[in-house]
């Protein structure tokens, strides 16, 4: 069977070299394949902050004592706010949020300095602007930290000794309702930089498999191909090859320049995320190359792609927090490939986790893989009925 | 068991003194038949010319021959090999030349011949491959990109992939279709040194001096195979009997002639008319008035293979119909 296993690897290696010959031919694809994953990785990198400073804050302020100045300096202090209007009355100051002008209202109430200091624990109202709760959300936790420090500071001030400090078991001096209630967990550049591995690559591998067949039938070339002694997972896998190394060369960028530009660790093996970037690749490619079956040309391909690609994005834990989802969207997730990918990149780069760790996720994306090459080979027509 | 056969050296494939022979093949897209009830038999180491009308079949057969589409019904061999069952190691023996260039473009010419080589097993195939381009007389243009050839040199590079890896049976379908008559000419020659090393070669094509060129033709219209035999059989065959008429206007004259009874063909040709029928007595009874006409020359000719092909597709229509 020397001769068959021979003959096998030999197609594989003829589709291969071809493919990569049409690869380097099309300039303007290779040069995507580089620059996509640098540009993107640069602009989101810097661009995309889920914990912004310096929003612009009105303060309605309805008195002015050293308790609220205190108070408001505590605020500017955290950097997430940054005091921009005092306007004169709660119309002014609601029309600023409608216009967009600000995202945080502070109101402080008449008596508030005289309510604090009879015990009242009386309360500061911080109206958020809720329409970007991802941004909103880190300053509004970071307004519950600074109560106790501010009144700590302006009761050391008043009262004119250290004393004061035995009522740090007393109930809050004061109370900050708000209204915005969403609060994400925080996601910071660490976490942005492995996600954008997955979903470049994601979207590159799709992309280039699912036009890889159509082409061929557009092109005419299908006709000569399946004349040809050669088998469709030949022809797959021959497809298939060259953009895994396409896809490892991405991943190396990506890793490399997160490194260099953010400082993102790796904490883990190094090997053990090349190797299971490497699974991944291989499972996008092949589920880009079902797609390339079912389409009848390259438009219904892309289209198929972007289908694909966008629950991808927003399900798999890349944008929005995985466990915030309902059970049956957390279900489709799991069929995602970048889904199971996220979970290895953060695990491995950010908390070292090993391949035991990750042994469910390792077999899942697995098997998604083994059944898109299962529907692609049994896709592929053989005929031209 | 067809990778077993797919290895096998050339030598051993099973000895039969047909390179095709098919039997009753039929096949319909949809309710529409574009083939049926095809039966026939190729000879080892002819050319076999195959025409017809446009859509008459010819490329959906030569397409069932090599594997590229099922039958719907009927059965036959190729090489030995059945059509049905050994598709695949049909396709490591036969080079099938497609109507429409289908080599990659965005490759050279000397990358597409490696490609080839390389599928089919071909020892060396970048000796194989440069080989190829000195036979083809592109030595030069080997690193230039198959799309930016002209059309004579993309039929010649088609036709070297395709006997790159010695087929032992060659299907071209419409190959010279768009092609100068010097590169014609020269694929021709080529086409008979092919055979005379022992190639079969089946070839479609809508040029009556091509068919002349070929050992044994068929023609095929509608789906259906209405002849088939050396060009002579195939004009005799048909039992026309022709008559030129000159020296008067052809287009009115044929018009007149083309009403009567007896008379199955008019053509115009040139300045004078060839005019046909089935029936010797009823068509010489036909053109008797024209006889005495003043200026108009009758002579008896022999039928053309143009003749009997426009006589055998109008019939058919009738049949169609």
């Amino acid at each position: 069977m020397s001769g068959a296993v021979g003959g096998f690897l030999r197609r594989v290696g003829a589709m291969m070299r071809k493919e990569f010959l049409q690869l380097l031919r099309d300039r303007v694809s290779f040069a995507t394949m580089i620059s996509i994953p640098l540009l993107q990785l640069v602009l989101f990198g810097y661009a995309i902050n889920t914990t912004p400073r310096h929003l612009p804050t009105a303060v309605l302020a309805y008195e002015d004592t050293s308790l609220t100045r205190s108070i408001l300096a505590a605020i500017e202090n955290t950097r997430y706010f940054e005091v921009v209007s005092h306007p004169g009355s709660a119309a002014e100051a609601d029309h600023q949020m409608l216009a967009g002008e600000v995202s945080f209202i502070v109101e402080i109430p008449v008596g508030f300095e005289r309510a604090v200091r009879r015990g009242e624990s009386p309360s500061m109202l911080v109206a958020a602007d809720a329409t970007d709760p991802v941004a909103s959300g880190s300053a509004i936790a970071a307004l519950n930290a600074l109560v106790d420090s501010a009144v700590k500071r302006e009761r050391f001030a008043v009262e004119g000794g250290p004393e004061g400090s035995g009522l740090e078991s007393a109930p809050p001096a004061f109370q900050i309702v708000t209204h915005a209630r969403y609060n994400p967990a925080a996601v910071t550049q660490l976490n942005i930089v492995p996600g954008l591995l997955g979903t470049i690559l994601t979207m590159t591998m799709l992309i280039f498999t699912a036009l890889s067949v159509t082409r061929e039938i557009e092109r005419g070339t299908m006709e000569t191909l399946l004349a040809m002694p050669i088998r469709p997972v030949e022809v797959m896998l021959g497809k298939i090859a060259p953009y895994v190394l396409v896809g490892a060369g991405q991943a190396l960028l990506i890793v490399g320049a997160g490194r260099f530009l953010f400082d993102v660790p790796m904490i883990g093996s190094a090997w053990l995320l090349t190797a299971l970037t490497v699974l991944f690749i291989v499972a996008n490619l092949s589920i880009g190359y079902t797609f390339s079956t079912l389409a009848q040309n390259q438009l219904q391909a892309v289209q198929m792609t972007f289908m694909y690609f966008l629950p991808n994005i927003l399900l798999s834990g890349f944008m929005f927090p995985f466990a915030g989802m309902p059970l049956w969207a957390q279900w489709l997730a799991e069929t995602m490939p970048l889904t199971h990918y996220l979970r290895m990149v953060r695990g491995i780069m950010l908390k070292g986790a090993d391949s035991g760790d990750l042994a469910q996720d390792i077999l899942a994306m697995g098997a998604i893989m083994l059944v898109a090459m299962f529907i692609a080979v049994r896709r592929f027509r053989q005929t031209l009925d | 068991m067809s990778e077993a056969a797919e290895t096998l050296p050339q030598g051993s494939l099973p000895d039969t003194p047909y390179a095709i022979e098919v039997e009753g093949l039929s096949k319909s897209f949809g309710d529409r038949v574009v083939v049926r009830d095809l039966t026939m038999r190729v000879r080892k180491g002819q050319i076999y010319g195959f025409l017809g009308p446009n859509g008459s079949g010819k490329t959906t057969t030569i397409r069932m021959l090599c594997g590229l589409l099922t039958p719907d019904s009927g059965r036959g061999t190729c090489l030995g090999l059945d059509i049905l069952t050994q598709a695949r190691a049909i396709r490591r023996h036969v080079g099938y030349m497609t109507q429409r260039f289908s080599l990659y473009a965005d490759l050279s010419v000397r990358e597409n011949l490696e490609f080839v080589a390389r599928v089919y097993g071909v020892p060396d195939p970048v000796k194989a491959a440069m080989a190829a381009v000195e036979r083809l007389g592109l030595a030069g243009r080997d690193r230039q990109l198959a799309g930016s050839l002209s059309g004579g040199w993309k039929q010649r590079l088609a036709l070297g992939a395709c006997i790159l890896p010695s087929p032992q049976l060659l299907l071209l379908d419409e190959p010279t279709a768009g092609v100068d008559p010097k590169a014609r000419r020269e694929f021709w020659a080529q086409i008979h040194e092919l055979a005379a090393d022992g190639l079969t070669v089946l070839v479609s094509t809508h040029y009556m001096d091509e068919a002349e060129r070929c050992h044994e033709i068929a023609y095929i219209a509608y789906g259906d195979l209405l002849a088939q035999g050396t060009v002579e059989e195939v004009v005799a065959g048909a039992g026309l009997v022709t008559w030129s008429v000159s020296g008067g206007d052809p287009a009115p004259l044929a018009r007149e002639l083309a009403t009567l009874p007896g008379i199955d063909m008019v053509a115009p040709f040139g300045a004078s008319v060839h005019v046909g029928g089935h029936d010797a007595a009823a068509l010489e009874a036909a053109i008797a008035p024209f006889r005495d006409r003043p200026g108009l020359v009758w002579r008896r000719d022999e039928p053309t293979l143009e003749d009997v092909f426009i006589d055998l597709m109008n019939r058919s229509k009738d049949n169609f119909r």
